[in-house]
């Protein structure tokens, strides 16, 4: 969406493919953004007014299936049967969240209160952070690097956002259920971004959030219907066995399968971490292996809204060159 | 609980079990601790169903005892297996049947090895040629004899002349089943329904009539382990293991318990025993303790065997509470006698009688 704007505010007319009903990704469905909680609905506002102009058009729903290159034009054939001409191909395909249930020792699908990341934020966007029986939670985990860091589902990549994130939703937990008690079960805290540490300290500080330093192994139900989580204490040394009343699994970021199939009839390179991979990871993240294709934002690798943003950008400013010199 | 969440699971652990025509191989202690097993199993695939179950007098133990206690080394025991491939090629069959979870696991562990390290394989193949002059082919199809008694488990069910309810209350039995570490946590795909929520022995019990009890420590090791074990100063850890799952299962309520590893319905049978010993711990209702069976012979009863010609009597903690429930008639005079009458030994301290 922001390439899209971008572009057509510089006078180039774009066709922007969507294969959902509605273009915003997930950001539509996600309630606050770190690190300052602000409403995804006014970035997703921002970014709706960026394709909100005359030298854009939109089609949702629509799938690519085949793109072929004639000379230095591009042919794009849809599901609708519609051929599009582009000169040049921005790939913006975005990225999947890991499918908490491929974690099956962790039970979700199963158990009735373990839920993922995307789970709570729709939670929180309805208003309504409730147990399957309609019951406030009281003790609530968080387990990170759900799909990340993980070779036991292939992904040996950090996703990079999700320790912010459980920063930032147990402390949504804390500011509604005062009383609740939260704990987070982490590998590594990385807080590499712009006010992450401070976040961090402020939930240890402010709200009395609990970071355990250790894996969840696996996660039963009492006769109760209360989760019971394994855990390794790493710091203490020490196995830890807990019950809880929900569960929240910090769901990692995979490429997506639409840009898996893109990559597949484009002939485009994709790398270890089976994101698509760009010509050159310093100074050339926006090119593909394919001259006038182009990449943007999570479909290279995990990142945050504001990296992808500045990326989109980026992407556009390659564009814009490559249609001037002719060359990526 | 949701079963359709356990379903989607399922369907991604379904493996291929053949049909038709086996190479049995038995297991080392099953005979002699649950000696109706084996004897059942066989029974019901030769003469109910109709199969070709053959086995070869030459096959030996795999060693897998030894090869987890780290006395015979891996290139021994691939070799040892390579012999029994051998045999079953010379026999002129292509789908092995493995009657114990210890060697299933090593089954799964050397081949998978073969796979992943071609050279491997071409070592044993000369190992085994120059030992005995003998060459072989991996098995075409592999199953453990619990993946064969569940892929009939509806024939059983057909056959039903007691199905796992209450006869007094009319309430499904609630049965712990247990799966032999070795079954499905290496290799997963090599299980029915995986390794985190196996549907192997579930499979069973729901075919059957019963409820399967999901028990925050279900997937805890049975405590067996071998060095905890085989190592006697190691019998505590082994036997506290068992407490473990005794404890967490324990206000479930559960009527029997199920397994399908020798290793696995020794302990948690022998155990409950040194437990009552040791502080006076039952864990089943009334003062008893939980019968642990092996699923042939639950399925045994569940087609209306004679509970003795299964072997019940064989386990440390007595069935009668389950064959009760059941409605299972059984003559407690029969218990410990032969099949031409004769009086054999009984055994002192058995629990539940």
């Amino acid at each position: 969406m922001e390439v899209a704007g971008q572009l057509a505010s510089l006078g180039c007319q774009v066709t922007l493919i969507e294969k959902e009903q509605e273009t915003g990704g997930h950001l539509k469905n996600w309630y606050h953004l770190f690190p300052d909680r602000r409403s995804s609905d006014e970035v997703a506002e921002y970014l709706n007014k960026q394709i909100d102009h005359d030298n854009i058009s939109i089609y949702v729903a629509t799938t690519i299936l085949q793109m072929e290159r004639k000379n230095r034009t591009f042919i794009i054939k849809t599901d609708h049967g519609k051929e599009i001409y582009a000169d040049a191909v921005v790939v913006a395909t975005g990225f999947d969240l890991f499918r908490s249930e491929r974690k099956e020792e962790y039970g979700y699908g199963i158990y009735d209160n373990v839920i993922s990341s995307a789970d709570l934020e729709l939670m929180f966007r309805k208003g309504e952070l409730k147990l399957a029986n309609g019951k406030t939670p009281g003790k609530i985990g968080l387990v990170h690097c759900v799909g990340s860091r993980d070779e036991k589902v292939g992904n040996r990549y950090c996703s990079k956002l999700c320790c912010i994130t459980a920063v930032k939703q147990a402390i949504e937990i804390k500011e509604r259920i005062k009383d609740a008690r939260v704990f987070c079960f982490y590998m590594d805290m990385r807080m590499g971004g712009a006010l992450y540490e401070e976040i961090y300290r402020e939930a240890q500080e402010k709200y009395g959030i609990n970071f355990i330093r250790g894996k969840v192994s696996e996660a039963g139900v009492t006769i109760n219907n209360n989760l019971v989580v394994k855990v390794e204490d790493t710091l203490a040394g020490r196995p830890l066995k807990m019950e809880l009343d929900m569960l929240v699994l910090m769901a990692g970021m995979e490429m997506s399968e639409g840009g898996r199939k893109i990559a597949e009839m484009g002939g485009l390179r994709t790398g270890e971490n089976r994101f698509f991979a760009a010509a050159d990871n310093h100074y050339g993240s926006n090119n593909s292996n394919i001259e006038g294709i182009f990449y943007a934002g999570t479909c290279t690798a995990p990142m945050t809204i504001t990296e992808t943003i500045s990326h989109a950008r980026a992407a556009a400013t390659s564009v814009i060159n490559y249609l001037k010199s002719g060359k990526s | 609980m949701k079963k359709d969440g356990k379903k989607r699971i399922w369907s991604e652990y379904q493996k291929e079990i053949a049909d038709d025509h086996f190479f049995y191989v038995r297991s080392c202690i099953r005979q002699s601790f649950f000696p109706g097993s084996e004897q059942f199993f066989l029974h019901f695939m030769r003469n109910v169903l109709g199969k070709d179950v053959f086995e070869n007098p030459s096959h030996t133990t795999c060693t897998g005892i030894g090869y987890h206690s780290d006395i015979v080394p891996f290139s021994t025991i691939m070799t040892v297996i390579a012999r029994h491939f051998a045999l079953m090629k010379e026999s002129g069959y292509k789908n092995i049947a493995i009657s114990c979870v210890t060697s299933f696991g090593i089954y799964t562990e050397i081949i998978e090895t073969w796979k992943h390290f071609p050279e491997e394989l071409e070592k044993t193949r000369d190992y085994l040629y120059k030992a005995t002059g003998r060459e072989f082919d991996i098995p075409e199809n592999m199953a453990h004899t619990s993946d064969i008694i569940y892929k009939f488990r509806n024939e059983i069910a057909a056959k039903a002349k007691n199905l796992l309810i209450n006869r007094k209350t009319g309430e499904p039995l609630k049965v712990v089943e247990h799966i032999g570490c070795h079954y499905s946590k290496m290799f997963p795909k090599y299980g029915v329904g995986g390794a985190e929520f196996p549907n192997v022995l579930s499979g069973m019990v729901e075919a059957w009539g019963g409820e399967v009890v999901d028990y925050p420590e279900r997937r805890h090791c049975c405590g067996f382990g071998f060095r905890q074990y085989l190592v006697q100063a190691n019998r505590g850890y082994s036997l506290s293991n068992t407490a473990k799952k005794f404890e967490s299962m324990r206000p479930f309520k559960p009527d029997m318990v199920i397994t399908n590893c020798p290793g696995c319905n020794m302990f948690m049978d022998k155990w409950q025993y040194t437990m009552r010993e040791m502080e006076g711990t039952v864990y089943g209702e009334n003062g008893e303790s939980v019968p642990v069976l092996t699923y042939e012979e639950l399925a045994g009863l569940v087609m209306g065997y004679n509970p003795w010609d299964l072997g019940l009597q064989y386990h440390m903690v007595q069935s009668e509470p389950l064959l009760r429930k059941m409605g299972i008639e059984f003559d407690e005079n029969d218990k410990f006698r032969t099949k031409d009458g004769r009086q054999m030994p009984v055994p002192e301290n058995l629990i539940n009688v």
